[in-house]
């Protein structure tokens, strides 16, 4: 049952993410508040696997989650077959996997 | 001299237009009443269904102002704006001729969706007892009381978005059976309802349980199957 397996893998990406956003919101409110300048900022993910693991789980979990609803989006409201949904949340999700671990590795490397 | 409500009516199949009518209006008129007097005294060649006219059969319902809902228990007086009314055919289902829908569509839903019992003893086994008050009978003890009127599959947003989707009536239906414990046929039922176009494509935004004229929530009906099929998928029973 594809169904149920994107179901139960956006319900669980939706779960890791509700927790993840919130240390997100934190950590960009107190980077601002405390004034870092983003010098300071790649001082502290440089070599961090903390940091790198945890935007790391967090893109994949957005490329999954996202792609699984464009899936849908794309299936009710365009002219889209099944098969072409299909492809195209395929290729949503790798684009957003490149960018979102470009972006990872850039602030940690 | 007697107030007169402007009505107009689809007439025609989906190629069609709707043509004006002027009815008397009276007190504790139902849209029923309304399509009824067109019918005998207008133009006889009107066609529509009902057949209990107290809310049980679920056959009358059509699209009143915009709205699906059953005409034999809607008063005129609670939907007509200024004296108009204007009475069209289900939508998401094709129409036939004037007010009448091929309901086809809608019940072979209820068919794909395993919406019938399968028993699971003979008439030589002891009838199992079901308690009124036990946990399964609650859970499906609103959901029973569906008179299979359509108007929540009208009224459906994703019905009309993705022709494959069962909707609230065949996926309320299929819950009732969930929850019946003398039912055999749980598995493939299961495998029914979380495949494409299943209850996990409902989007929870409720206009059936809006609009449902028994206050019946399908909505919550769906999202109960959809926690059973997540629990059934994390022991492995269906994938
Ligand atoms: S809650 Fe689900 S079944 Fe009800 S109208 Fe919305 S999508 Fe349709
Ligand atoms: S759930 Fe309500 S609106 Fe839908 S078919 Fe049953 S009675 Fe009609
Ligand atoms: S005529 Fe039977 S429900 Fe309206």
């Amino acid at each position: 049952m594809t169904a149920l397996r994107l179901y139960v893998a956006q319900r669980l990406t939706a779960a890791l993410m509700v927790p993840m956003i919130a240390v997100h919101l934190v950590t960009i409110i107190y980077a601002i508040n405390a004034g870092l300048s983003a010098e300071e900022i790649l001082s502290r993910t440089r070599g961090s696997v903390g940091w790198g693991g945890f935007y790391a789980l967090f893109v994949i979990c957005a490329a999954i989650h996202g792609s699984i609803g464009i899936r849908t989006v794309l299936q009710e409201w365009t002219l889209v077959r099944a098969r072409g949904a299909d492809v195209l949340s395929v290729v949503f999700c790798v684009t957003l996997l490149i960018l979102g671990m470009r972006a990872v590795v850039a602030v940690v490397s | 001299m007697t107030n007169m409500l402007s009505v107009k009516i689809w007439r025609g199949g989906s190629e069609g237009a709707f043509t004006a009518y002027s009815v008397p209006s009276q007190d504790s008129q139902t849209v029923l009443d309304v399509v009824t007097w067109v019918q005998r005294n207008a133009d006889p060649a009107l066609t529509y269904r009902f057949a209990c006219r107290v809310g049980m059969c679920g056959s009358c319902a059509m699209t009143v102002n915009g709205v699906p809902r059953w005409t034999c228990r809607t008063h005129v007086s609670k939907v007509a704006k200024d004296g108009a009314l204007t009475i069209a055919p289900l939508t998401n289902l094709p129409v036939i001729k004037d007010l009448a829908c091929d309901m086809e569509a809608f019940f072979d839903k209820w068919q794909r969706a395993d919406g019938r019992f399968v028993p699971s003893k003979s008439r030589h086994d002891a009838i199992p007892a079901i308690r009124p008050d036990g946990s399964k009978r609650v859970a499906a003890d609103e959901a029973i009381e569906c008179i299979n009127c359509a108007v929540c599959y009208a009224a459906c947003d994703t019905v009309t978005w993705n022709v494959d989707y069962l909707g609230p009536a065949a996926l309320n239906r299929a819950w009732t059976l969930v929850n019946d414990e003398r039912d055999a046929g749980q598995k493939s039922r299961l495998e029914a309802v979380t495949a494409d176009g299943g209850c996990l494509s409902c989007h929870s935004h409720q206009t059936c349980h809006e609009l449902c004229p028994n206050q019946l929530n399908p909505t919550r009906s769906i999202a109960g199957l959809k926690r059973t099929a997540a629990s059934a998928w994390w022991k492995g029973d269906v994938r």
